[in-house]
């Protein structure tokens, strides 16, 4: 019987019989912790191991991305504080000690970082205190978030325990068209399962559609396994993602496919047919219609960035959108490119130049207007686009989020209300 | 550290006014996110169920060596590793419920608190009942019924990290 890219790639890594169900001991090729969650897991390593070293300082990395820079003090309703700039001190300091290289502030989302510095390759096993650490199945890794106890846990012996998940091949057939973009796949998937049928599983993506799909198109639709309750959704690679990899690992790789007849607890076709632009409506990331439905509505503000649409592609799509024309004059336009690369390289080409001739806010990379805590947020009653993955009461401010595609946002943008190109 | 798998306390069913087991209780009406910012785990016991209403005095009801009994669903909601400290703090030694939410049972795990999901738990036990829980043998004993539950015993991983007493102390 032939096997699943997800046996495949724990039997590599653990000793244990991997059998769904069974808890196994995985070992991990790469353990990180962003500001978030990172000071915890900081103190918890100390208080447990005081003195001791980490496994193996190569294979860790912090990553600051929620507050970049730094606010000092964020005061949080409940009048509690988090202290975002000491906290990343606190993570700066046990790096130096311990030797662990950090990518500070400005460089970017964890999970992109690890992608353009080669460091998330097929096959490996990831973790990092990230809830969207998942996204790396994009390129084939078996990557997950944690919390601070397992990630201290990690620091310190390399593994973690976990329960062999069930897996889920999904193909999807049809035909993905502008101006729907594998954002809208996402958002009609999560219609079609909501957040309990893929509940704790493993998906592997197949089909015509997902072929097609480029690295940045593959990172979109990886993202939302978050929302859709999956383990990993995971994108077997195909040799222009390989070849990107490589060029960026500076090393051949050795190819890692399911097999042909890979065996799956569970298989199931959808046939998007041509779908056209969605959107998630407040407050749940699953409360998906199609644009059409809410088309017209008045904005105020809009986001396009986040780990799930902050790619070089994203924002030459919205360049094309917006260009030698202006934002509506109602209408705050946030720009914040995942990460620094994507940054460089949008100043490089011109990019910019058009989204900021246009009248957006160009901010420096991370995570922007993502999360709350984070610079870039709603006040109540406003009703704002977002290019990111959640739009749950208070995660972006205090405002009405709406998911959608970047096209969806540049278009809108111009017109001051929910709109179709 | 060695511990007990044989574990014997009285019981707490969680219900509703009308006596019903209250499903998907979430980490808010545990532990409150008013209550975030503290560090100390001796402080957070009295704020366990502090959200949850008719509960909110179990603090000071609950003695030492206790045992949670929940209906469905129990720990929804954020990830905050405080949902299961209060109780620890409170000295519980176990949580028995119909299911929970992934993260709340992985957190619990980790931090050597013993969870148990048995789904015909709350149907069989009433506030006060002794219970003896034999996780050897994935077996919950009603001493004040005489009834008998199986459960799904621990997988070894889960024994060793119980046994240590949480994840950081294997
Ligand atoms: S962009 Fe948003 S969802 Fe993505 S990692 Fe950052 S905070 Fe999380």
């Amino acid at each position: 019987m032939g096997e699943n890219l997800l046996k495949k790639i724990l039997k590599a890594h653990t000793k244990d019989e991997v059998k769904v169900g069974e808890i196994i001991w995985l070992d991990l090729d790469i353990i990180t912790a962003r500001d978030f969650g990172g000071p915890n897991v900081v103190k918890n390593f100390r208080k447990a191991y005081p003195d001791q070293k980490v496994v193996d300082n190569k294979r860790i990395f912090f990553t600051f991305d929620c507050n970049a820079p730094a606010t000092t003090i964020k005061y949080a309703e409940n009048q509690q504080t988090i202290k975002y700039a000491e906290n990343q001190q606190l993570c700066r300091n046990f790096a130096k000690d311990q030797g662990i290289k950090v990518f500070d502030v400005n460089r970017g989302i964890g999970t992109h970082v690890m992608i353009e510095e080669g460091l998330a390759l097929p096959g490996r096993t990831m973790v990092g205190t990230d809830s969207h650490f998942n996204i790396l199945g994009s390129v084939g890794v078996f990557g997950i978030g944690m919390g601070d106890i397992d990630i201290a846990f990690a620091f310190r012996y390399g593994k973690i325990w976990l329960e062999v998940p069930e897996s889920v091949k999904i193909t999807i057939k049809g035909n993905l068209k502008y101006p729907a973009t594998s954002k809208d796949l996402a958002l009609y998937l999560l219609k079609e399962f909501s957040t309990a049928k893929l509940l704790g599983k493993s998906i592997e993506f197949f089909g015509p559609v997902i072929e097609k799909l480029k690295l940045y198109e593959r990172i979109t639709l990886a993202s939302m396994a978050t929302e859709m309750g999956a383990v990993i959704s995971l994108i077997p690679p195909d040799n222009s993602v390989v070849s990107y990899l490589e060029e960026r690992a500076k090393k051949e790789l050795p190819t890692i496919m399911p097999d042909n007849d890979a065996q799956y607890e569970e298989e199931i076709e959808i046939d998007i047919g041509e779908i056209e632009p969605m959107i998630a409506c407040p407050y749940k990331p699953d409360n998906v219609v199609s644009v059409k439905e809410v088309e017209g509505r008045p904005i105020d503000s809009v986001f396009i960035g986040s780990c799930t649409n902050g790619r070089v592609e994203d924002y030459k799509m919205v360049a094309e959108i917006v260009k030698g024309k202006k934002v509506a004059s109602s209408v705050m336009a946030k720009v914040v490119p995942a990460t620094k690369e994507v940054f460089n390289q949008l100043l490089k080409d011109g990019t910019i130049d058009i989204l900021n001739d246009a009248g957006m806010i160009i901010s420096n990379p991370g995570c922007g207007g993502c999360a709350e805590g984070q610079i870039g947020m709603t006040g109540t009653g406003e009703v704002q686009l977002s290019t990111s993955n959640r739009n749950f009461k208070g995660k972006q401010g205090k405002g009405e989020t709406y998911l959608v595609s970047p096209v969806i946002a540049a278009i809108s943008a111009l017109k001051g209300e929910i709109s179709l190109p | 550290m060695e511990r007990e798998t044989i574990i014997r306390g009285k019981a707490w069913v969680i219900t509703d006014y009308k006596g019903n087991p209250i499903k998907d209780i979430d980490t808010d009406m545990i532990y409150h996110n008013k209550y975030l910012g503290i560090t100390d785990i001796n402080e957070m016991g009295k704020y366990a169920f502090g959200n949850l209403s008719n509960w909110e005095d179990f603090p000071l009801k609950a003695k030492e060596g206790d045992i949670i009994v929940t209906g469905e669903g129990f720990g929804q909601g954020s990830s905050r590793q405080q949902a299961v400290d209060c109780f620890i703090s409170l000295g519980i030694s176990a949580i028995v419920g119909e299911s929970f939410a992934p993260i709340y049972l992985r957190n619990a795990i980790n931090a050597g608190l013993l969870i148990i999901a048995c789904p015909t738990i709350t149907s069989n036990v009433i506030t006060s009942d002794i219970l003896e829980i034999d996780l050897e043998n994935g077996i919950i004993k009603n001493l004040s019924s005489n009834k008998t539950l199986s459960f799904k015993k621990p997988h070894e991983i889960q024994m060793e990290i119980y046994r240590a007493g949480g994840l950081l102390r294997l």
